[in-house]
């Protein structure tokens, strides 16, 4: 198992924050718009930068939406900025016809997403939303795992002409992947090459599966694990690969399980391959109130749950 | 505006009112009462006020005017107009809402056609983009006018309030949004679905620029969409509450809702047509 380390505990959030920023010297087109969030948000920076090229809303979610798909229309590249929960459910039908479907390059920046927003609650720890999104025709969906790579996602959507929905989240994480990295759209990124299991894991869960992947080296278990930090487009070729090779194949991510990733590779893999698979997700259940760590023990999304679902899933080969 | 331009632009409204109702009738669904209320307003807009370049649309519209029509059942109208001004060929009118047709039943971008910039239809949403366009022209030192049309029920939707108040918070003074107000919706007349109350009191409150006008007279119509350009440009949005008769144009389409949404068969279309002159020539 290839060790990977970290000097910095960092929220993706504030990659958010500072990529923003980097593409916003980059391109004068770039604008952002915030929904009273901007702390949150960690688009300060942007904001102090670049005031006349920032939108405060206020708490009207559906008009942010709205007035972010109006400016495309003379070339405007807006970022829309608020958590998860109100930057997708609360919205959808905004998303649906005035940025999905009239094909507008919006990009919507979520924060907050899942358990790990912790204390606030179920009202906010929206864990529907990549599925909300993915199902959404011309809709790019990508939940980046840690701070660099947050950063990089959020540069580079900026150069790509489309919807694309943003998923990252509030606490602190282990910031391992490079911070010179250069993020591209679907590309499956190769995290352990491994033989007996192929784990699958997005967002947060992937720091975990590699936790999870050194435990399961010690029991002489050889795990494959491949971040998906693009859920759609999906990079059917480097599951396909990974699963024709471990021939049993585990999910993980900070979602429920219908509508999220493990249901993305499910369906690829019963139409192309059929493989076992077991899912490390919400099990169709709102979260709680509680501390991010004890959340994710409570709701199944720890380390333990990914080793135990490599075990289940192995047996099933 | 002299005696014979009047008369020129009713009688393409009267065209334009032929149009709309045998696409309807073509597509044997579709929505005439508001369009018809509407022709009057929209053949005044694209004929007389829009600075626009139909024959090089761009969804940018960079230094043009922009249109946006939020109420996008509306459609056979607005696709009417943007033929016969030049967007798209007249016979394209045949197709509305037809399987492969750019013409959709409500207007949408993915078949690119000239003259739709976004999508609408689902109620509410275009005071917004309305909005985001202005803000677009204003970053790009653009001095040109983004109009937008709403439907009077449509502003039960919520999303219409936290536009208006974004608009005039933020001073968005290069907007002129047109709301029809003919009282009526599919379920009955206004006041009984969900009452608008005093509507202009509550512009007013929102701190708009309203502006009155009959939106069935085109001579007024140009008048007051020329005196809200003037109004334009001094800190505030513009609002103007035009009244309309849905159905206007076709006695037995008027005074009521039933046709909001309903298709007029053969016999009621050839009723229609002969209150209706041809006079600038049906589309085949």
């Amino acid at each position: 198992m290839k060790t990977y380390t970290y000097t910095d505990l960092k929220d993706t959030r504030s990659g958010f924050g500072e990529g923003l920023l980097e593409a916003g010297r980059k391109n004068p087109n770039i604008v952002a718009l915030c929904a009273d969030l901007i702390g949150s948000m960690k688009m300060d920076a942007f904001v102090a930068e670049f005031p006349e090229r920032f939108i405060q809303v206020g708490i009207a979610e559906a008009n942010m939406i709205g007035i972010a798909a109006g400016l495309t229309i003379g070339g405007k590249i807006p970022f829309t900025g608020t958590f998860a929960n109100f930057s997708t459910g609360r919205v959808y039908d905004q998303i649906r016809q005035s940025v999905a479907y009239s094909q507008k390059n919006v990009k919507i920046c979520a924060s907050h997403a899942g358990l790990t927003l912790g204390e606030d609650g179920a009202t906010h720890q929206i864990l529907e939303d990549i599925g909300l999104m993915k199902m959404l025709p011309n809709m790019v969906v990508i939940n980046t795992c840690d701070f660099s790579q947050t950063k990089a996602a959020t540069i580079a959507i900026a150069d790509y002409n489309g919807p694309v929905y943003l998923r990252f989240g509030r606490p602190k994480v282990p910031d391992f992947t490079p911070k010179d990295q250069i993020f591209e759209i679907g590309k499956a990124i190769m995290l352990n090459e491994g033989k007996d299991v192929s784990i699958f894991a997005t967002g947060h869960l992937v720091w975990t599966a590699i936790e999870a992947g050194a435990i399961l080296a010690e029991k002489g278990i050889d795990a494959e694990i491949i971040n998906i930090h693009t859920i759609k487009p999906l990079d059917r070729e480097a599951v396909l690969k990974s699963a024709a090779k471990t021939r049993c194949v585990v999910t993980a991510e900070e979602h429920q399980m219908n509508g999220g990733l493990g249901d993305s590779i499910a369906q690829l893999l019963s139409r192309e391959m059929p493989t076992p698979l077991e899912m490390v997700a919400v099990d169709d259940k709102f979260g709680e109130s509680g501390i991010p760590e004890d959340l994710m023990v409570k709701y199944g999304l720890s380390t333990p749950d990914i080793v135990n679902a490599v075990m289940r899933a192995i047996v099933r080969k | 505006m002299n005696m014979q331009q009047i008369e020129e632009l009713k009688s393409i409204a009267s065209q334009t009112r032929r149009d709309i109702l045998r696409m309807i009738n073509g597509a044997n669904s579709g929505h005439p009462g508001g369009a018809l209320g509407c022709t009057d307003f929209m053949v005044a807009l694209y004929y007389k006020i829009l600075d626009h370049n139909p024959k090089d649309f761009s969804i940018d519209g960079i230094n043009q005017d922009l249109f946006f029509l939020s109420n996008g059942h509306l459609s056979a109208l607005w696709y009417s107009v943007l033929a016969r001004t030049g967007y798209f060929p007249l016979s394209e009118l045949a197709t509305f809402r037809h399987i492969s047709s750019r013409l959709q039943g409500h207007p949408a971008t993915a078949e690119h056609l000239p003259g739709v910039r976004v999508a609408s239809g689902s109620l509410g949403q275009g005071l917004s983009v309305a909005i985001g366009a202005a803000i677009s022209k204003k970053l790009n030192k653009d001095n040109k006018i983004v109009y937008s049309l709403h439907g009077d029920g449509e502003l039960q939707e919520g999303q219409n309030w936290e536009a208006a108040m974004f608009a005039s918070a933020k001073k968005i003074d290069n907007i002129i949004a047109t709301v029809d107000h003919n009282g009526k919706q599919i379920d009955g007349p206004t006041d009984k679905i969900l009452s608008l109350g005093n509507l202009k009191a509550k512009f007013i409150a929102f701190d708009w620029d309203v502006l009155e006008m009959n939106g069935n007279d085109i001579e007024e119509v140009i008048n007051v969409l020329n005196i809200a350009k003037t109004h334009t440009g001094k800190g505030k949005p513009v609002v103007i509450i035009m009244k309309t008769e849905m159905g206007f144009g076709v006695d037995f389409m008027m005074g009521t809702h039933k046709w909001h949404g309903n298709a007029p068969n053969n016999e009621q279309l050839a009723k229609a047509l002969a209150q209706l002159p041809e006079t600038i020539g049906d589309y085949n």
